[in-house]
């Protein structure tokens, strides 16, 4: 990458029309980023909502909004005829599938392209090679790409499992070929666990992905996990934009991520950006997309699977490239050339990202919906924060438990890291239970703070005791119990929790106002 | 107003009283300096002595929690006058022990069947909430005397999955 220089996103290509209207065929924080990024454009956004979602939020910020079905995600958000259905009424000429959902799911972009319908994202083949781990695999072979020994086709039983596992030596990883987030995945250490790892990965896989297809990987113990985003239009031009540390992960699932990552340093960004551009050209890819690396610990890289989407973690790419990613996406997928050149983008500054999730930490980090009774949401000096829920909603128990993202930024890792401390010291939800406890310690531990980590850091750290907060406050709480009860019993109709459902609705509506002001 | 506040095991005496001035406030028979406003529901401002703290509210129909800055304290507020109380969780740790299910969801699987020995930490049933399976474990070392839910049912947080003893 070379050093930073001042650019226009003005492409040089002549004009090309942009879109009329784009649905967004996701919910939750990602379809109110998505959104946002569209208003900035000054393109009306369409969403569609199951019975679950009427009162989300991103409804509310959306121009117009279709109801398109049952709580259940198979109902509704995966069913293919009734997103179109909604396109096709509201006129909307790109679909932006976010993340998670058909976000890669080649039928369903073929089917877009069928309908006349823009598919930001990748085209169908692209997606179809990719989507699938296993061909992505065979492709990549092919292509001189490094990566994980393992089996490049899906298992068809559980002896050739318990074969392969022996060819290869344990410890294994079972993973979905269709995957992505962790699900349908599983690490196992030894031929006794293969059989119920191999049916649970199956089921995991049938139901999260309608599809059982799942595959063998060496395990390479505590890697790091690095990822590199790459951009590429649809006149052969494709940039990488710097890697993401995605390390810190609990049960596969990423909790906090960040970049640049504390150990790759000029010359290692430059070589896996090439291979990450590599695989992109191979794969005939376009828009937005990330190539997933393992790393070991004398840095060696191989290629794991790229995911053929925008990524949830995409903001910290954006704060430290200076580049709307969603801005991009929506100006590649209406033909514009990409507006830079390779040695045009800089990384500058850190960026860290932290994912709250609904969950428990004092419970095993339980999934916890419910309604959210209080929310206070941080903001100030360097601090995004990507959301999507509001006082008074209730969290849905159908669908991913991850609420917000709250991205810390500084000149360096130290400030950025110092920021986000502080602005988890002013987030408080109240009502349900979130993992915003864990941020704090995270952020504090001081093997975090020295970039020690790898994918095995967050289940050390879990399996330590919390340092024991200082309780020195005892007395504050007491007098605070007495006052509120004096100000505002536990008994009256203001302070109660399940007021009518009018009050509901007015309290839906200024929690909105507030959000739509304060968030930054 | 006179109340007994308990906070982590600890019984405090609290005398509150509001005046034109403020607030008059005595803390275990000690006179305590303070002044407080209520910033929005369930947010109070409290300065006591020059310090200031933003103190957050959470309760549900059982529990009353108070956060100061990043640290949560379970509350039970009594009035001694009455027999109307504000009980912080309490767990009953004797006799049979309720699996409970910690959070709405959908009963996947049933692991083990009545009247099979479990040890502490090992798996009775499968729940899947949020698109995660989380294996609801057993509380202790002992015997399941029954299993109260059926596989596929869908169960709201807190029902009674199954009884160990």
């Amino acid at each position: 990458m070379g050093k930073r220089e001042s650019y226009t996103l003005e492409s040089a290509s002549p004009p090309v029309p942009m879109f009329k209207k784009i649905l967004i065929a996701n919910r939750g924080e990602i379809a109110v980023r998505v959104m946002r990024a569209c208003r900035e454009m000054g393109i009306p956004s369409v969403a569609v909502f199951s019975d679950a979602d009427r009162a989300s939020l991103h409804v509310l910020k959306a121009d117009e909004a279709y109801h398109i079905g049952p709580a259940a995600a198979t109902e509704s958000y995966l069913k293919f005829e009734k997103i179109l259905e909604a396109a096709k009424r509201s006129g909307a000429d790109a679909i932006h599938p976010g993340y998670g959902f058909l976000s890669e799911n080649a039928k369903f972009a073929q089917a877009c392209a069928d309908a006349g319908v823009k598919f930001i994202g990748p085209v169908a083949a692209a997606m179809e090679l990719m989507g699938s781990k296993t061909r992505a695999r065979q492709h990549m072979e092919i292509a001189g790409i490094p990566f994980v020994p393992g089996t490049s086709r899906g298992l068809d039983s559980g002896e050739q499992a318990a074969q392969v596992a022996e060819k290869i030596g344990y410890p294994i990883m079972l993973k979905a070929a269709a995957g992505g987030g962790g699900k349908g995945m599983r690490l196992v250490h030894g031929p006794e666990g293969l059989a119920s790892a191999l049916e649970s990965a199956k089921s995991e896989a049938q139901r999260a992905f309608g599809d059982g297809e799942v595959y063998i990987e060496k395990a390479i113990v505590n890697p790091r996990h690095i990822e590199m985003q790459i951009l590429a239009d649809e006149h052969g031009h494709t940039v990488y934009l710097g890697e993401r540390e995605c390390s810190i992960q609990r049960r596969h699932q990423k909790v906090l991520e960040e970049s640049p990552s504390p150990i790759v340093n000029p010359d290692m960004r430059g070589r896996m950006g090439e291979v990450a551009v590599r695989v992109a050209k191979a794969a005939g890819y376009t828009n937005a997309g990330t190539v997933e690396f393992l790393v070991d610990q004398e840095k060696n890289f191989y290629f794991l699977e790229m995911n053929t989407r925008l990524q949830v973690e995409h903001p910290v790419t954006e704060q430290t490239t200076g580049l709307d990613l969603v801005h991009l996406q929506i100006r590649i997928a209406a033909g514009e050339s990409l507006p830079f050149r390779q040695e045009d983008i800089g990384v500058r500054g850190h960026a860290i990202e932290c994912r709250i999730y609904a969950e428990d930490p004092d419970n095993n980090y339980f999934p916890s919906p419910g309604k959210i009774m209080l929310l206070l949401a941080p903001s100030g000096p360097g601090i995004r924060r990507d959301s999507g829920m509001y006082e008074g909603w209730t969290v849905p128990i159908e669908y991913d438990p991850l609420l917000a993202k709250l991205i810390g930024y500084g000149t360096d890792r130290t400030q950025a890291i110092s920021r986000l401390v502080r602005a988890m010291h002013e987030y408080f939800v109240g009502g349900i239970k979130t993992n915003i406890s864990l941020f704090q310690r995270i952020l504090r531990d001081p093997e975090f703070v020295a970039g020690n980590v790898d994918t095995g850091y967050l289940d050390r750290l879990l399996k330590t005791s919390a340092p024991a907060a200082e309780r020195g406050d005892a007395g504050v709480a007491v007098i605070a119990a007495g006052v509120f009860e004096m100000l505002e019993p536990m008994g009256s109709s203001l302070a109660a929790g399940n007021g009518s459902a009018a009050s509901a609705v007015s309290g839906w509506k200024r929690a909105a106002r507030t959000e739509a002001v304060s968030n930054t | 107003m006179l109340y007994d506040v308990t906070i982590d095991g600890r019984n405090y005496r609290l005398g509150l009283e509001r005046t034109d001035e403020g607030w008059r406030c005595q803390l275990d028979g000690r006179e305590v300096l303070l002044d407080a406003v209520l910033a929005r529901p369930d947010v109070l401002s409290v300065v006591i002595e020059g310090k200031a703290y933003e103190i957050k509210r959470e309760r549900t129909a059982t529990d009353l929690h108070l956060w100061v800055g990043g640290v949560r304290y379970a509350a039970e507020l009594r009035d001694p006058r009455s027999l109307r109380s504000r009980k912080g969780g309490a767990g009953d740790d004797t006799g049979p022990r309720k699996l409970i299910a910690p959070m709405p969801g959908k009963v996947i699987r049933i692991l083990l069947q009545e009247k099979a020995k479990v040890e502490p930490g090992q798996g009775i049933l499968v729940m899947e909430a949020m698109k995660m399976q989380n294996e609801i474990k057993s509380p202790r070392k002992g015997t399941i005397q029954r299993i109260l839910a059926a596989e596929g049912a869908n169960v709201n947080a807190g029902d009674v999955l199954a009884i160990v003893e």
